[in-house]
């Protein structure tokens, strides 16, 4: 599979939205470009799986089973995504809340962040690597902006000062490593590339590289939304068209993430495991105790969905603490089932938005009676995202748990088991006043362009939690990438 | 050409990285809209000017381009960008900062020293003048911090921002003679963009909220 054509998917989208502006079949263009990204992750990943190795532009793009894996995930979710868009801003164009031309942005931005973070995943050098991050911060601060309304006018502001800043100590950790490299022997661009990065580790000054991981750790961890610097992300996340929430809370968090699984790879070729991980345990704690107490008196549904997402990714910080192959494997699948399930969320959230007109949890009552196919859809998200089983998210946080224990990090897996145990709690409590309760004896329907698409993502979560077997073995691959 | 301690091209670097700081220490003392703003844009030619040093030492062509690039963006676009913000209102103070002053002086001072603690390791692995230049970059870099959590009015933030990533900047060609040409493209046209959004966005909140003053952001809270 060419790589190229992966990044040309979105890109193209983007150029024919800008060009013939927001209608129909741009909308619609959109939705193809997203599914033939998924589509052409499954085949990379089948061909990576058979040996195949992929580079294109002369060793610019470069994917292996992690990169396919991330491919597959941002393609679902920008499937998800992008179809929901397609009528969110559809119904603000015909309410008069939206011109066309700032839906003519939103679909241009929108492709451009897909491309932004297929780029991210498929560089073959970590300075490119941090363009495409910061990228994409920069590709959505409008889009979260979209609303224009104050509070979405504050979380936009917000969002790209503390992202820059954060992302700026990132830029400063791959200077380090750079460093490190060239010290090592390497020079140019080829020195930043990761294989290169792999093969001369060894040769690398571990003062050097401990201020490095350090700084990445800080700066992508702003991205990831990881405790001390999730400030922007509740606001972000709430303020954002439901479509772009999705995409953000879903896949963005997570494609940060594996900036930090590249760099902690080569981290502990050089420091070994005790370094990375114990920053790792850290962050990871400060992450889950920080979601577990601010989510206790939420009031706001989307608010709650995005201190949610903070505290999926210190689950996914610890698993990658513990950097075993088994907890890596873990980390992957659970980067893929809360990323369905968060972006399911989210959309079902923007349709009650626009159905009750508040995003107040208290203003929601009884949406199992009164919208059964939607609230059962929120109900069954829910219970995905708070990990039972039968959908994946149960399956992942056992396989991560398992690794922790295996490398002696059973205490970390026991205090974010008490975390989660609160967070479950609250969010229990949360869903039951929003879903039950007697209705007003009128059942509403759902529009089937909302519950097709969502049903099927908690369908394919599911199958991924009863059986892994399509991606066993990529999951596998992948995880020997990062982890030994 | 080279640099070694006491040549034209130490002092020139000396000199230029110097600038860079004092114009970090300008924009955290000046409580001026219209001219801090000026005194980014000479920060941004301090910058170019080290990078020409360093690639003219180096006869490193990437380098002088990068000069070039650091000159067009960080001491021209960008400035620009900036005083289109604070055109419609040049006589704009920082009135009532978080930290005063004189305060933050003193912090300035303190963090000077942290960046020299901070930085002992990898000065010591580089060595010669461009190791003892590197805790300048990383002060530079902690002021912006300072004044990004500091100060009230949004211009001041994104200058907090544009000297972390001076600050950055001038670590990264003082330790490793620049990063690749290619990145160096990508981060630069990554900052412009950048500040474009913040100054479509600081022009919409002036709309909305009649100033430029961060204490109206108190719309979303827990």
């Amino acid at each position: 599979m060419n790589l190229v054509v992966i990044l040309a998917l979105p890109s193209l989208a983007a150029a024919l939205t800008g060009a013939l502006r927001w209608r129909a079949a741009t909308a619609w263009a959109g939705v193809v470009a997203s599914a033939g990204v998924l589509a052409s992750g499954i085949v990379l990943a089948v061909q990576i799986l058979d040996g195949q190795h992929d580079t294109a532009l002369g060793g610019f793009l470069r994917a292996d089973a992690l990169s396919a894996f991330m491919v597959i995930v941002i393609g679902s979710i920008a499937l998800l995504a992008t179809t929901q868009g397609v009528r969110i801003i559809d119904l603000e164009l015909a309410e008069g809340r939206c011109t066309r031309s700032h839906a003519t942005l939103y679909g241009v931005l929108v492709q451009t962040f897909v491309a932004t973070m297929l780029l991210a995943v498929t560089a073959a050098n970590i300075g490119v690597l941090w363009v495409a991050v910061e990228a994409t911060t920069i590709a959505t601060a409008f889009l979260v902006g979209h609303h224009r309304t104050r509070g979405a006018l504050e979380a936009s502001w917000k969002y790209i000062v503390i992202c820059s800043v954060g992302i700026a100590l990132a830029f400063l950790g791959t200077v380090f490593v750079y460093l490190a490299a060239t010290q090592a022997g390497g020079h140019s661009l080829h020195a930043l590339d990761w294989t290169t990065l792999m093969a001369s580790a060894h040769r690398f000054d571990p003062g050097v590289m401990r201020l490095a991981f350090a700084l990445i750790l800080l700066g992508y961890g702003t991205k990831v939304g990881l405790a001390p610097n999730h400030s922007w992300l509740p606001d972000a996340h709430s303020q954002a068209p439901a479509s772009v929430s999705a995409l953000m809370s879903g896949v963005l968090l997570t494609v940060a993430f594996y900036a930090i699984l590249r760099l902690k790879a080569v981290t502990d070729l050089v420091l070994g495991p005790g370094f990375a991980r114990s920053l790792l345990v850290i962050v990871a704690l400060a992450s889950l105790v920080l979601a577990a107490s601010l989510l206790l008196s939420q009031r706001d549904y989307k608010r709650m969905l995005a201190y949610h997402s903070i505290e999926h990714m210190g689950l996914i910080a610890l698993g990658a603490a513990a950097g075993v192959p088994l907890a890596i494997a873990g980390v992957l699948l659970h980067i893929l089932g809360h990323g369905i399930a968060k972006a399911v969320l989210f959309l079902a959230s923007g349709e009650m938005l626009y159905a009750e007109g508040t995003s107040e949890i208290a203003g929601v009552q009884a949406l199992l009676a009164r919208r059964p196919t939607l609230g059962g859809i929120f109900g069954f998200g829910l219970v995905a995202l708070l990990g039972l089983p039968p959908f994946s998210l149960f399956t992942s946080e056992l396989v991560m748990a398992r690794g922790e224990f295996q490398v002696g990090l059973g205490w970390a897996a026991v205090i974010a088991l008490g975390a989660m145990a609160v967070i479950f709690g609250a969010v229990a409590s949360h869903g039951r006043h929003l879903l039950l309760g007697p209705g007003d004896g009128r059942a509403r329907p759902t529009a089937s362009i909302v519950s097709v698409p969502l049903v099927g993502g908690l369908v394919a979560c599911a199958l991924i939690g009863v059986s892994a077997w399509p991606l066993t073995h990529l999951l596998d691959v992948a995880a020997h990438v990062v982890a030994r | 050409m080279t640099a070694a301690p006491g040549s034209l091209a130490a002092s020139l670097l000396g000199l230029g990285a110097g600038a860079v700081l004092v114009c970090a220490v300008m924009v955290l003392w000046r409580g001026s809209t219209a001219a801090v703003v000026r005194v980014v844009a000479l920060q941004g030619l301090a910058l170019a000017i080290v990078a020409a040093v360093l690639g003219l030492v180096a006869h490193d062509v990437g380098l002088l381009v990068t000069a070039g690039i650091v000159l067009v963006v960080k001491a021209g676009l960008v400035p620009r960008l900036l005083g289109r913000v604070v055109r419609d209102n040049p006589y704009g103070r920082e009135t009532r900062p978080l930290v005063n002053f004189p305060a933050s002086l003193v912090v300035a001072a303190g963090l000077t020293f942290l960046a020299y603690g901070a930085t002992a390791h990898i000065v010591a692995g580089i060595g010669g003048t461009r190791g003892h230049l590197v805790p300048i970059g990383v002060a530079t870099l902690l002021i912006g911090f300072l004044v990004a959590v500091s100060r009230r009015k949004a211009v001041f933030q994104i200058l907090g921002i544009l000297l972390v990533d001076n600050g950055i900047a001038l670590v990264a060609f003082l330790v490793t003679a620049g990063v690749p040409l290619l990145v160096e493209l990508g981060v630069s046209l990554d900052v412009f963009l950048a500040v474009g959004v913040l100054q479509v966005l600081a022009v919409r909140m002036r709309a909305e909220f009649g100033s430029l003053d961060l204490d109206e952001l108190t719309e979303l809270h827990d």
